[in-house]
């Protein structure tokens, strides 16, 4: 027995495949090939304008931050008695602190360099946070990096350090006193935390380009497609 | 540990402090931000290598 035929759907543009609609790793394939497309993630050029110096102080940033990381990790690697002690300890210890140096001395360039262009612009206002944000983790975790040379200098920071986290009430749990405590944050905590920041950061950047000078806003699709004058208003969103 | 003790002990200076008014800076701190004033200048003015040969 067979059932009787079910009139037929008006015709329309017939359905593009798709796989793996209904799982999370279908779903979540789908929404990085929509935002990050690999075009736009691994770009092979730029608009003429970030031939620039202006353009290179956030890589410079990022490079030095790469410097910090992998001298990071061999200093864990031997630890204190180590880098306090040996040759080489000392140099890889200088270069860990050089390298901070340099990537707050490139990262205070970029944030001057986006600030006079309003780098905001376009849609890329999340760009501009989450680069705040990485600069006061940063912060934070250079912070605790001076807490930790041992001696009288970090115990000196400490000491003056804990009356101002008393004061704002976060002493109890973030105790600069307690050199283990920082140490555990220094070098798991706050890295995984500017990581992940300037990770989402430069994902962003790809994601919505590197913001054009304030004289080239023409050329800047996202520019274009955000004014109230676009014919059409669904354009930015893409 | 003797190596230790002669390193923790080694003598940690404040440096030099310039005083303008109520202005205080350390010379350290100070030339970092002339460094990165200077760097800021130059990345306006440098030409880029390559790049009128972009398109």
């Amino acid at each position: 027995m067979t059932r009787p035929a079910e009139p037929e759907p008006p015709v329309t543009e017939p359905p593009e495949p798709e796989t793996g609609v209904h799982t999370w790793t279908g779903k979540s394939r789908r929404w990085f090939l929509k935002h990050l497309p690999p075009d736009k993630l691994l770009p092979e050029d730029q608009p003429s304008y970030v031939a620039s110096w202006a353009y290179v102080f956030g890589m410079g940033a990022v490079a030095g931050l790469v410097f910090i990381i992998v001298s990071g990790v061999v200093l864990s690697f031997n630890g204190p008695q180590w880098y306090h002690v040996s040759s080489l300890g000392h140099f890889t210890n200088s270069a860990h602190l050089w390298s901070v140096e340099l990537f707050f001395m490139f990262m205070v360039v970029h944030l001057w360099m986006k600030f006079w262009m309003a780098a905001w612009r376009g849609g890329r206002v999340l760009t501009w946070i989450t680069g705040m944000v990485a600069f006061l983790v940063s912060i934070v975790t250079a912070f605790t990096g001076y807490l930790l040379q041992t001696n009288f200098d970090s115990q000196w920071i400490a000491f003056e350090a804990k009356d101002a986290l008393n004061a704002v009430g976060v002493g109890a749990w973030f105790n600069v006193a307690n050199v283990g405590q920082i140490f555990m944050w220094h070098i798991m905590l706050l890295p995984l935390a500017v990581g992940a920041v300037v990770a989402l950061h430069v994902l962003l950047v790809r994601a919505h380009g590197v913001v054009p000078p304030l004289d080239a806003a023409d050329t800047d699709a996202q520019l274009q497609a955000s004014t109230p004058t676009s014919p059409d208003p669904e354009a930015k969103l893409s | 540990m003797n190596e230790v003790m002669a390193a923790a002990a080694a003598p940690i200076t404040p440096g030099t402090y310039y005083n303008w008014g109520d202005v205080s800076i350390q010379s350290g701190n100070l030339v970092v931000i002339v460094v990165m004033l200077i760097l800021f200048g130059l990345a306006l003015v440098l030409p880029f290598p390559g790049g009128k040969s972009r398109k």
